[in-house]
């Protein structure tokens, strides 16, 4: 399979790779099955005035899922909870040049952001 | 370690190169100042010449197995003789039975058949390996009705590398008067094939995983006692009438000359992929996490296919760039489901997804394989860093507890 130089960059060069220590600041969301060959697992941390300061990723799959959750780590950064949920699939997908096949990768992606947020929501009520 | 060609070819059970001593013989019938007669010309000497260079051929491969050259019919390729084999033999023993067991680990070329077969109102059990990949003798003699047929179980399965031991279930079919079909396209120039004491009926061959050119195979067909077969393919009557179609010359003394240098270095060249294929297993055994698909002693010398727990097979693949090796993962195939082979052993999904073939062979060197030690240890490394399952597993989390949302 042929990968787009943005997808061989992420993968070559993930971004924002690591893990959050969790506390009230923290919102995180794991998604996906390793049956179904991909997990995602990204994090955000959101200060005082409602914007996420630091995002941080893991992720077991594919290239092309592996790059779609190291571009999101890059995109929520200075966003607002919900500039950062307005992120869809389409535009990841669209950015990495992804094939229709690896468009699953972006789906993933862009539910482990809303993911992130409902539990930051759900832990702050 | 800076004069090694990259990528490195690491997939021998793929396809191999045409070995340049094949090639060679291959190309004297082409031309016109070469030996292109059409074998079946009877009126000239352009034919007889031709003639003669596949019958040669023919007692190749037939030395290579201990048959007769008369049971070899030429073919274009190991999916046409598991064709023929199956239909063949199905067809024409249908009014003794409508009954074919095989396994679920088989080629593509023999599950796809016996599906065709199913539509023609056959009925087909798939028999499942024990967790080493091998048949359990017990569960075959215990498929067995009085309407079965036809058994077809592979030599050397194409994945694991795993041997069925073919003598015995050779003994069992006979005994209860069933057709044995053996898929042996993996298995040439790497098992001992002696169709003398086998009680196989019919054996499928190709010659590109043996150093031979691609499009060119053959089907042997037993003399005694006699098997029948309808033919699938009609026209001139050519191959005793059950494979219709021009030989083509320059394929099938492609496939005779490797068949006979396969007969005559299969033992040095086993012993010397062997001990490659034992220092790269040995270079990667020692890491955490790694797991052997199949059995280890049951095993062709140049296979070895392991799963790194907890990465993702494609992407292992994606940092294995200067490896040309295969993988069990789902998203390197277009069917975007892991490796049925891997499934039927019994390995869960996460294996499976994370498993990389390395086959090994001829013009495979010791450096090529330290050099791939290296590259696996540290793509392996990284990979895992990326990786939450690799996390939890190191908390201590047990993986089948978590409720995971599939997707």
């Amino acid at each position: 399979m042929a990968y787009s130089e943005k997808v061989l960059d992420h993968y070559e060069n993930p971004r924002n790779v690591g893990v959050l220590e969790d506390d009230l600041s923290v919102g995180t969301g794991m998604v996906g099955a390793p049956a179904c060959g991909d997990v995602m697992k990204l994090q955000i941390k959101v200060n005082g005035d409602g914007i996420i300061e630091d995002a941080k990723f893991k992720t077991y799959g594919c290239g092309s899922a592996i790059a779609s959750s190291s571009l999101v780590t890059e995109w929520v950064k200075g966003k607002s909870l919900d500039e950062a949920a307005e992120i869809k699939n389409t535009h990841i997908a669209e950015e990495l040049a992804l094939p229709p096949v690896k468009i699953h990768c972006s789906v993933l992606a862009e539910d482990a952001i809303a993911a992130a947020i409902d539990n930051y929501r759900s832990k702050n009520q | 370690m800076s004069d090694i060609k990259l990528p490195i070819y690491l997939d021998y059970s793929a396809t191999t190169p045409i070995d340049p001593r094949v090639a060679a013989k291959m190309a004297e019938c082409l031309t016109i100042d070469g030996n292109f007669g059409n074998p079946a010309s009877r009126s000239h000497s352009f034919g007889w010449t031709a003639e003669a260079a596949v019958d040669l051929a023919r007692q190749q491969v037939a030395d290579l197995i201990n048959a007769d050259p008369r049971e070899i019919v030429w073919t274009s390729g190991a999916t046409e003789s598991d064709n023929l084999a199956i239909k063949g033999a199905a067809h024409f023993y249908r009014k003794k039975g409508n009954h074919i067991i095989t396994m679920k680990t088989e080629h593509k070329a023999v599950l796809d058949t016996c599906r065709q077969l199913e539509r023609e109102g056959f009925e087909v059990t798939y028999l499942d390996p024990r967790e080493n990949g091998l048949l359990d003798l017990e569960v075959l003699k215990a498929a067995i009705t009085d309407q079965t047929i036809v058994i077809s179980v592979m030599h050397v399965n194409n994945e694991i590398g795993v041997i069925q031991d073919i003598e015995a279930i050779g003994e069992i079919a006979r005994e209860k008067r069933i057709i044995f079909h053996v898929d042996a396209a993996q298995s040439t120039g790497k098992v001992d094939i002696d169709l003398a004491k086998l009680k196989v009926d019919l054996m499928s061959f190709c010659a590109h995983k043996t150093y031979g050119p691609k499009g060119v195979g053959a089907l042997y067909v037993r003399r005694k006692p006699r098997v029948r077969l309808e033919a699938q393919m009609h026209g001139g009557g050519h191959e005793r009438g059950m494979r219709s179609g021009t030989l083509a010359t320059h394929q099938i003394v492609g496939m005779g000359e490797a068949f006979r240098i396969a007969g005559e270095e299969m033992a040095t060249e086993n012993e010397r992929v062997r001990m490659l294929r034992d220092r790269l297993y040995n270079g990667l055994n020692d890491m955490e996490e790694v797991y052997v698909n199949g059995d280890l002693d049951h095993r062709i010398a140049g296979n070895l296919n392991i799963s790194f727990n907890f990465v993702e097979g494609e992407s292992l693949i994606m940092a294995l760039r200067d490896l040309a090796v295969s993988s069990g993962s789902a998203c390197t195939s277009a069917s975007l489901e892991p490796s049925y082979v891997l499934r039927a052993l019994g390995r869960n999904d996460e294996l499976a997804h994370s498993s990389i073939r390395f086959t090994i062979g001829r013009f495979t060197s010791a450096e090529e394989i330290d050099y791939t030690v290296d590259l696996v240890r540290a793509a392996v490394g990284k990979l895992r860093d990326l990786s939450p399952l690799w996390d939890m597993y190191k908390d201590g989390i047990d993986l089948n507890s978590v409720e995971w949302v599939a997707h």
